[in-house]
């Protein structure tokens, strides 16, 4: 059988713009690429600015991952200029990055995710008394009742009856890959509902510390939210009841709906536990400081990686050891299109060398994307939930090691099928269950600050630019929802000297390099990787899905190199 | 958006049963409208016309494009305000192409999208999310192999409004701040024959862009807008004229750092930098996420995203913008600020803003509202 060029252009159900191209033959993949379709020169425009700026332009970056660029960006010049923020703002980065993480991942799974493996037209010929049957045994969750999922039931039936289909226009209902019973489908397309209302309200713990979201608002040096709990215009009580009331119905809706519906949902799916494993290499850099950014022992997620999928052992995380790669996107360096940069020596130049528009293949092109290829010691690696939560278990995480041993005593299976596109979604529900958990106790620990007269949240020292040093640099780590996220600052003047990031998508969406390495991405599609029908790709949609693609970060801050940005040939 | 309640009513049953079947009552729907009223600046009144419109319109057809952008804008739409009534607003339209929602991808979308088109040709609404990069012959951004320029001509060929929905769309946002590397540009830029309302923002409030809609079929016309194509409901007023630190900077209590006693009191953040006194921004009335607060409500300073290149005139950020004044209706308290910017300008911003400034009350002088800013009649498509 011949093989079969197939293009899915856009991927719809993630951030931005990504295109994939494949090449088919009886019924599996055997060649993929991952193209990037938008670039926007933010590294380039960092240049001259004032360092205390950068949180909000490089948040721009995202505003689906709102928060991750901003906080990772206050870490790296809190690094250069060696400011040590209060433990209160300390604790209220982690709530807010921490609800970040839920909310994002439950808006993943169900309104990104779900469409993969629920047929929403299936829901239709459900009884709903034996969803409610089904849901009642799953979690004690008070609306999976028969008149509720009924409800449900009839708002879908008149919506398909109204010949208007919306977003749900040419989805691929019918297609022989959904296996669930409609009954299944019923209540998860009824947890779609309900997850849309309860993200809108627990998301509102950013807009309690940061004014609004997406996008709230960050400080160097700590968080603008003062605490005084007796005072109309702060952090009062009133609004730490609020916050508690959130964290509350976040954990809830983790526990009582999202977790039970992905170990329901994966059971009837377990055949994708060894398939899209791709790249066997795990990267992860941390995430959750307890005490202090640079006390890397109070980290809730550690940092580590692990090579060949070998859980005995992890090794050290070292950001020196990384380099990017331009071999196959538009881009070129000096030096030629073989060498590799470390962030700190490297080049920008965007040179465009593809087809013109409309394309028809990228697949035949040398170079094939605007996303660069990040190697660690000259190797793909993915990033993201599953190298947080294999880094963690291999190193003996007690709370994930729980979480991951009860995930596979449920489905019956073995530690095996964590390295599949299954593997990645099951673990972004671990860590959302461990992280739903800890809001409380964060929550706790700031309200003991309170009692206990500490309220700070700023430190002033460092705030003006006369107190800084002539040169600095700084590194800021931080382990966003999408996975291992960097910024690099150099300051010189006061001004932003060179600015640079090396980003989650960047990773996991990273083309071929000069050894012929395929990306995550791409290494999952061609690993043992069904398609049943190109015209209706939906089991690329599933492993593409699994990384929650972020194209806006991928496509980032590449590394401008100082003042020679201006030579960058633009038009 | 729309997805939070994915049914619709047929026709000849009408919204009013279509809610009452939701659970919605008569009394909650009649309020939710003079609610939408008020939000519209047209008083509690003007209700019972927008229930009517709202009972008597089809669902007219929405395509949404995202072209050069972070999705901040769809994020910001997924949280609009009451989580019954809200949906309801968002039933009104039929959103029949988004990437971030839609179950099919690639061929099967864009062939949605082309039905959508053609069926509603005329009709549509065109919600643009996103800059233009018009460098190297717009390659920055492509869709379906085609360049964010080319899908967005396409598209508008055939709507009968724009909205451009936040600040890449407004004007080109984060991407276009010096030096503009991609050549980032905003709808306006590009489309020159039709109506566009830019929704500003960087996010803007998702309630905004709801009202905006109900605006729309309500009176089968766009907003009222200033010079900016901002509608007048909405970006009206200064943020400085509805602050609700503001008595602190007529009494001249100022935050001096962040997380001093004043901080703990609630006082103004002029000092620090607050661009609200530049800003025509609903942020103090319709507030963000469910009312819950906003940005100078949660002690940091207003970075003035509403504005046209905010990124370069408004920065730095904490910067004390100079010369508040000029502005004849608080003149006694601007008189203060005035004062208080001598002192502590010292060349911060100083030309960016004495530029911002100078557009603004240009534009506030001639109220402009221009002639595109007004949609043919809705005929009910």
């Amino acid at each position: 059988m011949a093989r079969t060029k197939v293009v899915v252009d856009p991927i719809t159900r993630i951030e931005g713009h990504l295109r994939i191209e494949a090449q088919s033959e009886n019924g599996r993949i055997a060649k993929a690429w991952a193209s990037s379709t938008q670039f926007r020169g933010i590294e380039i425009i960092m240049q001259g600015r004032d360092p205390r700026d950068a949180w909000a332009f490089t948040q721009r970056i995202c505003g689906v991952c709102t928060t991750v660029h901003a906080i990772a960006s206050c870490r790296a010049v809190e690094d250069a200029l060696d400011i040590r923020i209060p433990p209160n703002a300390n604790t209220i980065r982690n709530l807010v990055h921490g609800m970040q993480f839920i909310q994002d991942h439950v808006i993943h799974f169900y309104h990104l995710h779900a469409l993969d493996w629920v047929d929403v037209v299936s829901a239709l010929s459900a009884d709903p008394a034996a969803a409610a049957k089904i849901g009642q045994s799953l979690s004690p969750w008070p609306n999976n009742g028969e008149a509720q999922l009924r409800a449900v039931q009839n708002r879908v039936k008149q919506f398909v009856g109204s010949g208007q289909l919306g977003i749900f226009t040419n989805g691929y209902w019918g297609h022989p890959a959904y296996k669930l019973p409609p009954e299944v489908n019923l209540l998860a397309v009824s947890h779609y509902l309900e997850a849309l209302d309860w993200q809108r309200d627990v998301i509102r713990l950013h807009t309690i510390f940061g004014g609004k979201n997406p996008h709230p608002n960050f400080l160097v040096g700590g968080m603008a939210s003062a605490i005084n709990i007796d005072s109309t215009a702060t952090i009062n009580a009133e609004r730490i009841s609020d916050l508690t009331g959130m964290i509350s119905r976040a954990r809830a809706f983790v526990e009582q709906v999202y977790w039970p519906d992905l170990v329901a949902i994966a059971g009837f799916y377990k055949d994708w536990g060894a398939i899209g494993g791709g790249v066997p290499n795990f990267l992860a850099c941390g995430e959750f400081p307890e005490t202090d950014v640079r006390d890397l022992g109070s980290l809730y997620f550690p940092r580590g990686i692990i090579l060949g999928k070998d859980l005995t052992k992890v090794h050290p995380y070292e950001p020196e050891k990384i380099q990017e790669f331009i071999h196959s996107s538009w881009y070129e360096y000096a030096g030629g299109d073989s060498v590799g940069l470390h962030p700190y020596a490297g080049e920008t130049k965007p040179k465009y060398t593809g087809p013109q528009t409309p394309w028809t293949y990228l697949q035949d092109e040398t170079k094939y994307t605007w996303m660069k290829a990040p190697r660690y010691e000259g190797k793909p690696m993915q990033v993201g939930p599953l190298s947080r939560m294999l880094v963690a278990y291999a190193s003996g995480h007690e709370d994930v090691r729980a979480m991951v041993t009860e995930a596979l005593g449920k489905l019956n299976v073995g530690p095996e099928v964590l390295f599949s596109t299954l593997g990645r979604t099951a673990a972004r529900g671990i860590e959302t269950v461990l992280l739903a958990r800890k809001m409380e106790e964060w929550m706790g620990d700031l309200n003991t600050r309170i009692r206990n007269g500490d309220v700070a949240t700023f430190t002033k020292t460092r705030w003006e630019p006369s107190s800084w040093p002539a040169k600095s640099q700084g590194y800021g780590y931080l382990d966003a929802p999408r996975g291992a996220l960097g910024h690099w600052v150099q300051i010189e003047d006061g001004k932003i000297s060179r600015y640079q990031c090396v980003v989650p998508s960047t990773w996991n969406c990273s083309p071929r390099d000069a050894q012929g390495q395929t990306g995550p991405y791409e290494a999952s599609l061609e690993d043992n990787h069904p398609l049943v029908d190109p015209a209706r790709p939906l089991e690329i949609l599933r492993t593409i899905h699994s990384y929650d693609p972020c194209m806006a970060c991928g496509v980032h801050v590449l590394d401008a190199e100082g003042r020679e940005v201006v030579e960058v040939k633009v038009q | 958006m729309i997805t939070s309640s994915p049914y619709s009513w047929t026709e000849s049953e009408g919204l009013q049963k279509h809610l009452e079947k939701r659970g919605v009552s008569r009394r909650d729907f009649v309020k939710f409208c003079g609610e939408m009223g008020v939000m519209l600046g047209l008083g509690m009144t003007a209700g019972p016309s927008i229930a009517k419109a709202l009972q008597a319109v089809k669902r007219p057809s929405v395509i949404w494009l995202q072209l050069q952008e972070c999705t901040g804008c769809v994020e910001s739409v997924l949280r609009t305000a009451d989580p019954t009534i809200g949906d309801l607003l968002l039933d009104v339209v039929s959103l029949d192409y988004n990437h971030t929602l839609m179950a099919g991808a690639g061929d099967a979308v864009e062939r949605a999208k082309k039905s959508a088109m053609d069926a509603n040709r005329g009709k549509y609404i065109l919600v643009v999310t996103g800059s233009i990069p018009m460098n190297e012959g717009g390659i920055y951004t492509t869709i379906g192999g085609r360049t964010a320029h080319d899908v967005l001509v396409e598209a508008a060929d055939g709507a009968v409004a724009i909205l451009a929905v936040g600040a890449c769309a407004h004007f080109g946002s984060v991407q276009s701040a010096r030096p503009n590397p991609t050549g980032a540009v905003g709808v306006r830029d590009v489309i020159k024959n039709k109506p566009i309302v830019n929704i500003a923002g960087c996010p803007p409030i998702g309630d905004a862009v709801t009202a905006t809609v109900v605006h729309y079929l309500t009176y089968g016309r766009l907003p009222a807008v200033d010079g900016e194509g901002r509608p007048l409901f909405a970006y009206g007023k200064r943020i400085h004229d509805q602050c609700s630190r503001r008595a602190h900077f007529d009494a001249g209590q100022f935050v001096e750092a962040f997380d001093d006693e004043s901080a703990r009191k609630g006082w103004c953040l002029y000092s620090v930098g607050c661009k609200g006194p530049a800003t025509y921004s609903p942020c103090p009335i319709f507030m963000w996420n469910t009312r819950t607060s906003w940005p100078i409500g949660a002690g940091h300073p207003c970075i003035g995203c509403t504005e046209p290149h905010f990124w370069d005139t408004m920065t730095p950020f904490y910067g004390r913008l100079p010369n508040v004044g000029g502005f004849p209706v608080e003149q006694r308290v601007d008189t203060i600020g005035a004062a208080l910017a001598v002192g502590a300008a010292a060349g911060v911003a100083a030309h960016a803003a004495a530029t911002v400034f100078t557009q603004i009350r240009r534009r506030r002088a001639t109220n402009q509202v221009p002639e595109s800013a007004t949609a043919p009649e809705n005929d009910n498509g």
